[in-house]
């Protein structure tokens, strides 16, 4: 976890010019809290040109954020003032209403934004999105030539195959990496999973678990499947130490996130054979299915409600000049820009696929993250090998059950 | 007397009941009202959301929650009566009902819980025992560096102590190689097997808690009554004897002190699980607490707080007859 917080009022001064002049903003206090990654990390920089005399900027990207951003906003006045969010950690933000609409500082000051851009909830502006993630298929190119395969694979069934003879010629003794660490990673892979078999997580309109069928016994059976082809410690993984193994070349195959890809094939951060032979491609679809097994996200930034209305206007222009065109053009490879002129660049080709191949998004219903905590901790087992399918979905389905029960989603 | 009285009500007692009062609680039944989403995939669709603003009314009406008596106990996340029932009634033999029952959570962290501070709180007493026992016969010139050696491990931050002890377990680090090429299977990870991982944290613990016992046993040890050791050595009793009948009576009350404190801070085990981490294959009390209210949704203080009203009841259990032996030893004036 980083902590990472800047104030550059004083910075500016030192450099001097009128900084504020770029920005537009009177005065106000920017405070915001994302995630950690480059692409967050490259709006957060963005946002701090911002700060003048007038206006403090302070950012604070960590890994923690879905854990600090509730007790953080529940403050009056509210700790951050711009909370970076995802399908996800959008959720808990509104069910405690601690988030503003957004409708009319967009019609002041988002003329840039494109209509996609605008995440409505019940008819409000409540988020803007500025990228789309998703974790696709990350191939060596080489090594699948190598290994005497022509078409690259796209289902999980031809990734197994392909993975089975890199082992058997020695190409690789761990061909296979998934992020298998007990914890959100770990219920990520079965929620991409689940959704590429096109069943759905829930009963419609409740808080019901459905996913004791056929088709979260072929999810799950799947990744046990997969796990034969991985070193021997994969339920240590999650996406960035396996993001760091394919670097250091020991990985064939991994589906991985998007907002890295780049540096998958940045050879200043990977080995150079891993740098040039890198192929992405489309999340394999699972079973017979024809929906790639991945989750679509979205990531935007959000306006607390417990701060001034000051505040929030200069936090908004700070986010605008944030993700104004320039920052995607300056940055092609760092992220799946949603933003108005970007044009997608190799680093982008597996997200688009997904999108394209149909793809469907990460439910953005209340109880999808108790869901997501309860995967998290009851697939530990099954994917160790010590607990069958049968018996992890029924201690899914109660786990759940008593997690909403407790939350006020069953009554 | 006075203050102490009302330090320890101040600081103890009021927070125990508002704990206790919060673990009769539980979340207010969320609003849920159908509305209309749209995103950047799919465009406009039909979802559920929480009506935020009908949440907020009930919570400020009754902040602490919805009154759920003693339900947050016996649910299936704490002591799970209903479910040890059907257990009991329906398992196939003694070894599916402890395999069905392991499966629950507080039965699955209690496991552990227990197992580690049985193991640990002896054998870290008895190492610090024996390490005293050894400082003392060190010539005055190393005494003290050793003394510092051996406080080590208890001046590294936990987390640091317990980070690096995990990186050397890994695959590729020194232990972890060493372990591999000792039982010649290059497929053997501690961070996989729950057996394994269970010796590594209680080994981290033995290792960790092993000079508290060493620097009150060695300064018990400066107390002994010479007079007695040396008659003892007169009259032709060999080392072994003269611990047995001379040093550890006189430092028994230590034992005890040291006992009780041991059994309630091994009973409390938490940052081992983080530092290695061990979520997946070991659980305790506390790090059930931890994840009732480290969540990325809603934060259960009933859940937790009922959590911690266990853990107080399973520690007062546990040191009752140590405290029984003080109460008695003190009024029998053997002290």
């Amino acid at each position: 976890m980083r902590f990472h917080s800047v104030v550059l009022s004083v910075a500016a001064l030192a450099v001097g010019g009128p900084v504020f002049a770029e920005c537009g903003i009177a005065s106000g206090s920017v405070r915001i809290l994302s995630n950690d990654f480059e692409a967050l990390q490259i709006l957060n920089t963005a946002a701090t040109t911002c700060a003048s005399d007038t206006v403090t900027v302070t950012t604070n990207g960590t890994t923690e954020h879905k854990t600090i951003q509730v007790p953080a906003l529940t403050a009056n006045p509210a700790e951050y003032t711009v909370a970076m969010v995802a399908n996800n950690s959008i959720v808990p933000l509104l069910a405690g209403g601690l988030i503003r609409p957004l409708d009319d500082l967009v019609a002041k000051y988002g003329q840039q934004l494109q209509p996609n851009q605008l995440i409505k909830i019940d008819g409000k502006v409540m988020a803007i999105a500025f990228m789309a993630n998703g974790q696709h298929m990350v191939m060596r190119g080489d090594l699948m030539k190598e290994a005497g395969i022509t078409t690259l694979p796209t289902s999980w069934t031809g990734v197994m195959e392909a993975a089975a003879t890199m082992k058997e010629k020695g190409i690789l003794d761990y061909p296979l990496a998934a992020s298998d660490a007990a914890g959100w990673d770990l219920a990520a892979e079965f929620v991409n999973m689940y959704l590429g078999t096109g069943g759905e997580f829930f009963d419609a309109g409740s808080a019901k678990l459905a996913i004791d069928n056929d088709q979260g016994r072929l999810a799950l059976q799947t990744m046990r499947d997969l796990t034969q082809y991985m070193p021997p410690d994969y339920v240590t993984f999650d996406t960035d130490s396996m993001a760091q193994l394919y670097r250091d070349g020991k990985v064939g195959a991994m589906n991985n996130w998007g907002s890295l890809a780049g540096t998958l094939i940045d050879p200043a951060k990977a080995m150079p054979v891993v740098a040039e032979n890198t192929v992405f491609a489309a999340a394999p679809t699972v079973g017979d299915g024809t929906i790639p097994a991945a989750a679509l996200w979205w990531d935007g930034f959000t306006i607390a409600a417990n701060i001034t209305d000051a505040d929030a206007e200069a936090s908004f222009q700070a986010m605008m000049h944030a993700v104004a065109p320039e920052t995607a053009a300056a940055h092609p490879n760092s992220a799946v820009w949603l933003i108005k002129g970007y044009q997608p660049g190799p680093a982008a080709v597996g997200v688009v696929a997904n999108a394209t191949s149909g793809a469907r998004p990460y439910p953005m219903v209340p109880w999808m993250g108790l869901l997501h905590e309860t995967l998290g901790t009851e697939l530990a087992d099954f994917i160790k090998g010590t607990e069958d399918a049968d018996k992890a979905l029924a201690d899914i389905n109660a786990a759940y059950t008593v997690a909403a029960q407790q939350a006020g989603y069953i009554q | 007397m006075g203050p102490s009285l009302i330090a320890m009500f101040l600081f103890m007692a009021l927070p125990i009941v508002s704990i206790f009062v919060q673990s009769l609680h539980i979340e207010h039944p969320q609003v849920v009202i159908v509305s209309e989403t749209c995103q950047p995939f799919g465009g406009c669709v039909e979802t559920t959301s929480v009506d935020a603003a009908a949440g907020a009314k009930l919570r400020a009406e009754a902040p602490l929650g919805q009154f759920n008596g003693f339900g947050t106990y016996g649910d299936r996340n704490h002591l799970a009566f209903a479910e040890i029932g059907i257990i009991l009634t329906e398992s196939a033999g003694l070894g599916d009902a402890v395999s069905r029952i392991y499966n629950l959570p507080l039965y699955r962290a209690l496991a552990f819980t227990v197992a580690y501070t049985a193991v640990v709180t002896p054998l870290a007493m008895i190492l610090g025992f024996l390490i005293a026992l050894a400082v003392n016969t060190l010539p005055q010139l190393f005494k003290g560096t050793v003394i510092f050696f051996s406080l080590v491990p208890m001046l590294i931050t936990p987390l640091v102590g317990a980070l690096i002890l995990y990186w050397m377990l890994n695959a590729e680090g020194i232990l972890g190689a060493a372990i591999q090429g000792l039982f010649n299977d290059p497929n053997l990870s501690t961070r996989t097997s729950a057996p394994l991982t269970w010796v590594t944290l209680m080994t981290y613990g033995v290792w960790t808690n092993a000079p508290f016992s060493f620097i009150v046993f060695y300064a018990g040890l400066q107390a002994v009554p010479r007079e007695t050791l040396e008659a003892a050595m007169i009259d032709g009793a060999s080392r072994i004897e003269r611990i047995r009948f001379v040093v550890l009576p006189s430092i028994k009350p230590l034992v005890l002190f040291v006992l009780l404190v041991q059994l309630m801070d091994n009973f409390r085990v938490f940052e081992p699980i983080i530092s290695f981490n061990a979520a997946s294959n070991a659980s305790s009390l506390s790090f059930l607490v931890y994840s009732s209210l480290n969540t990325q949704t809603t934060q259960l203080f009933g859940s937790a707080a009922a959590t911690s009203m266990i853990t107080i009841g399973f520690i007062t259990v546990l040191i009752v007859p140590v405290l029984l032996r003080v109460a008695r030893d003190l009024s029998g004036g053997k002290t």
